[in-house]
């Protein structure tokens, strides 16, 4: 069965000044699977999801999303992809002056007509789902890491996002925890058929969650491929990788 | 697309029931059967359902006191969905209710003692470590009093002088035409004299340093406190107040007095250059007038006003940026109470220091 391509870039080259982070990135992401990007801290993960989401403009190459070449739209066509994505920032992101609560609400308020009704029983499904019930009315600096975390994803799902981006989800999360969120990814890819895009460093969460892999080694795409062909590849420092959790 | 159609109190449900959908679909329920009385809902047409459709599901769920065991026929997938984005009841958190003005006002005041005994607290604190600190120079990091005095006195000499020089200016505008009806142009040298060096140079100078200063004290120990900078300090066995505060407290102590100096010199050359080019008053009796009037007790009054001023600006600032709570935003809130508080304390001192001239 050929998979639907979601995301597709073709030689993206991303810089930061004269230090270039992405070297010619050409990957594939399919629908309805989660891949995941790995490399070591500081390889440019992080850079990849924001260039292929237009916060930093890529310096050169090509980015498409749902089929549309995003780096020629303009700014409103672009905000109708993203209305369709939702993204975990490493850190959160929550905006700090107002309550969870009003957090998960702003996207539900700003670009739905939703109901009252129904919005404050979207956010409360939200929380739910991350676990962080207790916690609708407090403001982001009464959480601890993981728990703004979680309430972050919360906001990343409040549109249905078709495709949900997480930079780190499980950074800062314990193992109990981070298992709940990974079954929670899986629902959401059995039950919702979203394509996610997540970078993490969870060997264990790879194992449970990873359809597909992408490494990237000193801003080269170094593999692309199954988690299984990943395990076999033959590539030293991919080996390497699945190797160090299994001592 | 979405239909909705009712039988036997069976509510049939078909099409797609997504986030698109919804907001059409509940309107269509109230308008056609809001008022009907609905026991079951039947999901077997229901194409695709994700976690919004599943909120509206429960939300004619509840308006008509059912149970998710009233939802029939949907696919296993279907189902499935509802029984992983169902709110679960009873288990969120309470909107909490804001307290009523009573409650408030007493909170208000009880907050207002608390603060300034905290305050205290913590002046009386950094004034014991700031003169022991003069003595014993362990427990802060080498240069700091130097970085400070820069950051706070030299880095504001320009800001001072100019603003100094323009008040100059407008005080002998304003004063010496007013003289000058009565022929009285050469009392402007003793106007101005005791004016700026007994008001205007201290309160410029105190309520430009607390703007300036003061504000990136607060904003510097906030931003320290809620990036666990403090407490990191803390654990390395370090004296927060010695090591951050201290440094701060001697630098503003010894430029404060130098930057008024200067503001008074500024202010006086501005009203000199007015006096004698457009008032007519020789050089020599401005200058001779401005330095006699001057008593000493008029400089050392103004010396400890000064140091007051300082005292003031750099507490408040660490008050305010050690009582900090929340995240980013909490910073700001630090900052600008801190700004507002201290040019508050100083015009407050300087009503009180009037007093004493008399
Ligand atoms: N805003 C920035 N300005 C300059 N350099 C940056 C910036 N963000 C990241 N970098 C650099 O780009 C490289 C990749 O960073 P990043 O994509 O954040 O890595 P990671 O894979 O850990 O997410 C790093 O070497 C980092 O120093
Ligand atoms: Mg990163």
């Amino acid at each position: 069965m050929k998979k639907d391509i979601i995301i597709k870039t073709t030689d993206l080259v991303a810089k930061y000044g004269d230090n270039i982070v992405l070297d010619g990135i050409s990957v594939e992401m399919y629908k309805g699977e989660v891949t995941v990007i790995l490399g070591t801290s500081g390889c440019g993960k992080t850079t990849l999801l924001k260039n292929i989401l237009r916060m930093y403009q890529p310096f050169s190459g090509k980015v498409e999303i749902f089929g549309e070449e995003v780096l020629n739209l303009d700014d409103d066509q672009f905000n109708e992809i993203l209305k369709r994505t939702g993204m975990l920032f490493q850190n959160g992101a929550l905006l700090n002056s107002i309550t969870v609560y009003d957090n998960v609400a702003i996207p539900l308020e700003q670009h739905t007509n939703l109901t009252r009704e129904i919005i404050d029983r979207i956010i409360k499904t939200k929380l739910h789902l991350v676990n962080l019930d207790h916690a609708v009315y407090l403001t982001p600096s009464e959480l601890s890491g993981g728990m703004k975390k979680r309430a972050a994803l919360a906001r990343a799902l409040a549109l249905e996002p078709e495709i949900l981006f997480c930079d780190e989800p499980s950074a800062g999360l314990d193992p109990v925890t981070s298992a709940d969120l990974d079954k929670l990814i899986i629902n959401l890819k059995n039950q919702l058929n979203m394509s996610m895009v997540i970078v993490t460093h969870e060997l264990a969460s790879i194992h449970r969650i990873a359809d597909r892999i992408i490494y990237l080694h000193k801003g080269k795409l170094l593999f692309a491929g199954t988690l299984d062909q990943a395990k076999k590849s033959g590539i030293p420092q991919v080996e390497e990788f699945f190797e160090i959790g299994s001592f | 697309m979405s239909k909705l159609s009712i039988k036997d109190q069976t509510l049939n449900i078909s099409g797609k029931i997504v986030i698109a959908n919804i907001t059409v679909l509940l309107k269509d329920f109230d308008h056609k059967f809001g008022k009907e009385k609905i026991s079951k809902l039947n999901l077997k047409d229901v194409e695709e359902i994700d976690g919004a459709g599943v909120s509206f599901i429960e939300t004619i769920l509840d308006r008509n006191k059912l149970t998710s065991e009233s939802l029939e026929n949907g696919n296993p997938t279907i189902m499935k969905t509802i029984e992983i984005f169902k709110t679960i009841k009873g288990e969120s958190a309470v909107k909490p209710v804001p307290d009523n003005i009573f409650v408030k006002t007493g909170d208000n005041f009880l907050s207002f003692i608390k603060q300034i005994v905290d305050g205290l607290y913590l002046a009386s604190d950094t004034i014991w470590w700031s003169i022991t600190g003069i003595v014993n120079k362990k427990g802060r990091r080498k240069g700091s009093v130097t970085e400070q005095a820069i950051a706070i006195g030299l880095d504001a000499l320009p800001i001072v002088a100019l603003l100094s020089f323009v008040i100059g200016f407008i005080l002998t505008l304003q004063s010496g035409f007013q003289l000058q009806k009565f022929g009285a142009n050469v009392y402007i040298a003793d106007l101005l004299s005791i004016s700026i060096v007994r008001e205007m140079g201290p309160l410029i100078t105190a309520i430009i340093i607390a703007g300036r200063s003061g504000s990136a004290i607060a904003s510097e120990i906030a931003t320290m406190k809620v990036t666990e900078e403090i407490d990191a300090l803390k654990m390395m066995a370090l004296n927060p107040i010695k090591y951050v505060i201290v440094p701060k407290f001697h630098a503003i102590t010894l430029t404060m007095p130098i930057l008024v100096a200067f503001s008074i010199l500024i202010s006086m050359g501005a009203g000199l250059l007015i006096s004698v080019g457009f008032l007519d008053v020789a050089l020599e009796v401005y200058i001779s007038r401005s330095i006699n009037i001057l008593a000493v007790k008029d400089i050392i009054i103004t010396l400890i006003k000064t140091i007051t001023f300082s005292w003031l600006i750099v507490i408040i600032g660490a008050y305010y940026g050690m009582k900090v709570t929340g995240g980013a935003e909490g910073v700001g809130k630090a900052t600008t109470s801190s700004v507002v508080t201290s040019i508050f304390a100083v015009i407050l001192a300087d009503a009180a220091f009037s007093l004493i001239y008399l």
